[in-house]
């Protein structure tokens, strides 16, 4: 196992349906991603891309196979358990930023925080914590606003805010510019790279290329496979493969 | 998780849809309201039920013929029933009476000045009546025993009767004409309303000898004797003889001049208790009645909170899933979903109890329908509230802990 591997997955297989209607939506996939690498992942609809999110981001656990989160195996961890995982080390940011609605952006980004079993910040705390996360996303003027009256880039970076407060190990994305325009795409993709840069370990899915490019390695999936695994800009192959 | 964050979360979850959880709400406030309102109303009605009978004065003993016994058919039996000189016998021998009344009842027209009133319901009684019957006198007197004797052809009015008759005029000095009989007005006995079905102040009161020699017809007369009813006793409250000793006498008394078997008398005696049980009896299952419809009320009322909880969470899947994703374990959602079907329902009794509070003094206040406004129906109903809240909060609470939260996140 490498040194300083946040992820770790040791021929994960995942298994929907039983028997003639079973499919292998992920088929033996063993991956290792480092801490403070920007990762994309890419490939067709049903190539396990998205089966592949859900296990790392402990929202499914793989019918077969190990994963280790930060070195901790979490595949045979119970639902409160990995409710527990998700909480502490992940932060998501989805397509469709999934905000509470009706509710505050201050109170969605402290949403987590409800959540922490162990962070026992007093409702002050909480507040001055989430508005730190609102300024470094760029939001500070609008924490009361209510998600319908943000624009979509506004309503991502709040997503961004709220994957940011509990100081996850890893940052998940799933398609996070797949409803915005290229311009707020961008934006939201520069906010991606300032938190890389920060030293944060993103992993994002994603089918559009120029979208991939900001990442510096992308992994393509087929069939439940890793199909490539290359470093951007050289198209030099990643050294996890390389002896393969 | 803390109690006071999932508190904090599910009142924020309500308040997010305040129309919708003001609806929910209603089945719980009306179903608590009914509670409170129906035992308010049976108790009042107990309540005024037990007052009218004990209206009719308090120690009270009924002595009535036995009609099973044969009684008025009997001809030339001996056990012919409850006579006149019965009374008079039990006030002598019998210790702890301090008051014997006798009752012959005939209805009869009268007539003051120009005033005519058809079926006036005439009672003859003797001079105890006013203390046996707690009954007041307005102006004027009573008549005493002497006068029964000597059939005193005397009145005292019941409190509408004079007023219909005389209206603004003194009555006392009047003559009234009762059927074809005279008689001098010697008192109005103050107001005293209905006590069981009997109107006491549309009656005329007259000595009982008047009643028997005028007003039962003769050859019923002639049959009948001096027969009476009933015959009612008052016991001393401060005479040592008990309610029972007192009874028993009476008993030994009627079987020795009846010349009748304690085993088959041809009387009943009967107390005010008894009465008061039988009443208290009808009245209990009346509000056992009231207590089940309102019951069931409440029941709805809970099915009403599942029935919105279960859209709810289907309608919230997605929130489920986005705090899912953030970190809520199942027991956090189901804590959140049952916190906030107890809320409801809290709430909803919180309402409830003050709807019901107002709705009974406002029935009581409105009609004539009295109410009593019981403190343990107030804990009865916000209990059972707090319990329908729980038991069908669960059920929608534990289908929202156990989505997945993959497919969660995907619902539209």
């Amino acid at each position: 196992m490498e040194e300083r591997s946040i992820i770790q997955t040791i021929d994960i297989t995942k298994i929907y349906g039983m028997g003639d209607a079973q499919v292998n939506a992920l088929d033996g996939v063993s991956l290792q991603i480092g801490e403070n690498e920007f990762v994309a992942i890419m490939g067709p609809s049903g190539s396990g891309k998205s089966t592949m999110m859900n296990i790392l981001g402990c929202l499914d656990r793989p019918s077969a196979g190990s994963y280790f989160l930060a070195g901790e195996e979490i595949s045979k961890l119970n639902k409160s358990e990995l409710a527990m995982i998700r909480n502490k080390r992940i932060g998501f940011v989805f397509q469709s930023y999934n905000l509470l609605p009706r509710t505050s952006a201050l109170e969605n980004v402290m949403l987590p925080l409800l959540y922490s079993h162990n962070g026992n910040l007093g409702e002050g705390e909480q507040k001055e914590k989430a508005i730190k996360v609102l300024d470094a996303v760029g939001l500070a003027d609008r924490i009361h606003h209510q998600p319908q009256e943000l624009s979509g880039g506004q309503a991502q970076r709040v997503a961004i805010a709220r994957a940011l407060i509990n100081d996850p190990t890893i940052i998940l994305a799933d398609e996070p510019t797949g409803n915005l325009d290229t311009r707020s795409g961008d934006e939201i993709m520069e906010l991606f790279l300032k938190l890389h840069e920060q030293g944060r370990t993103i992993v994002m899915v994603t089918h559009e290329d120029d979208i991939a490019a900001y990442a510096q390695r992308v992994i393509h999936f087929r069939d439940g496979k890793i199909q490539m695994d290359v470093l951007n800009g050289n198209n030099k192959l990643h050294p996890q493969i390389e002896g393969v | 998780m803390r109690p006071s964050k999932v508190t904090q979360i599910a009142w924020k979850g309500l308040m997010r849809n305040k129309l919708r959880s003001l609806l929910t709400m209603l089945g719980v406030i009306i179903g608590v309201a009914a509670v409170i309102i129906m035992i308010s109303i049976s108790a009042g009605t107990e309540k005024a039920i037990e007052e009218q009978i004990t209206g009719l004065g308090s120690n009270l003993i009924f002595v009535q013929a036995n009609f099973k016994r044969g009684g008025f058919a009997a001809g030339g039996s001996n056990s012919g029933g409850l006579v006149y000189d019965d009374a008079f016998a039990i006030a002598e021998e019998v210790n702890g009476v301090s008051g014997v009344v006798v009752e012959q009842q005939s209805s009869q027209t009268v007539k003051a000045g120009n005033t005519t009133i058809d079926s006036v319901s005439i009672l003859g009684s003797t001079a105890d009546l006013p203390s046996v019957r707690d009954m007041t006198l307005a102006t004027g007197r009573y008549f005493n025993q002497t006068e029964v004797d000597r059939n005193q052809k005397i009145a005292v009015l019941g409190a509408s009767l004079a007023e219909e008759l005389f209206g603004d005029e003194v009555p006392v000095g009047q003559v009234v004409n009762v059927g074809n009989t005279k008689m001098t007005v010697i008192g109005v006995f103050e107001e005293k309303g209905l006590v069981g079905e009997v109107d006491y102040d549309m009656r005329l009161y007259t000595p009982i000898t008047v009643v028997f020699q005028k007003f039962t017809p003769s050859q019923f007369a002639k049959i009948m004797g001096d027969r009476v009813r009933m015959i009612y006793v008052e016991v001393d409250p401060e005479a040592e003889a008990s309610l029972d000793d007192v009874i028993l006498q009476i008993e030994l008394l009627l079987a020795k001049r009846h010349d009748v078997s304690l085993d088959e008398p041809d009387f009943v005696v009967t107390t005010q208790q008894d009465i008061i049980q039988t009443q208290e009896a009808t009245t209990a299952a009346f509000r056992d009645l009231l207590a089940w419809v309102a019951a069931v009320s409440l029941i709805v009322g809970g099915i009403g909170i599942m029935n919105i909880m279960m859209v709810s969470v289907t309608e919230r899947t997605r929130e489920i899933g986005i705090r899912q994703s953030v970190g809520a374990s199942p027991s956090d959602i189901r804590w959140q979903f049952l916190t906030e079907a107890l809320l409801l329902s809290l709430f909803g009794g919180l309402i409830g109890v003050a709807v019901g509070i107002g709705g009974s003094l406002l029935f009581g206040n409105l009609g004539d329908m009295r109410t009593v406004i019981v403190p343990t129906s107030i804990l009865l109903a916000f209990g059972s509230a707090a319990a329908v809240g729980i038991f069908f909060g669960f059920y929608p609470a534990n289908k929202a802990a156990q989505l997945d939260p993959i497919e969660a996140l995907r619902h539209e």
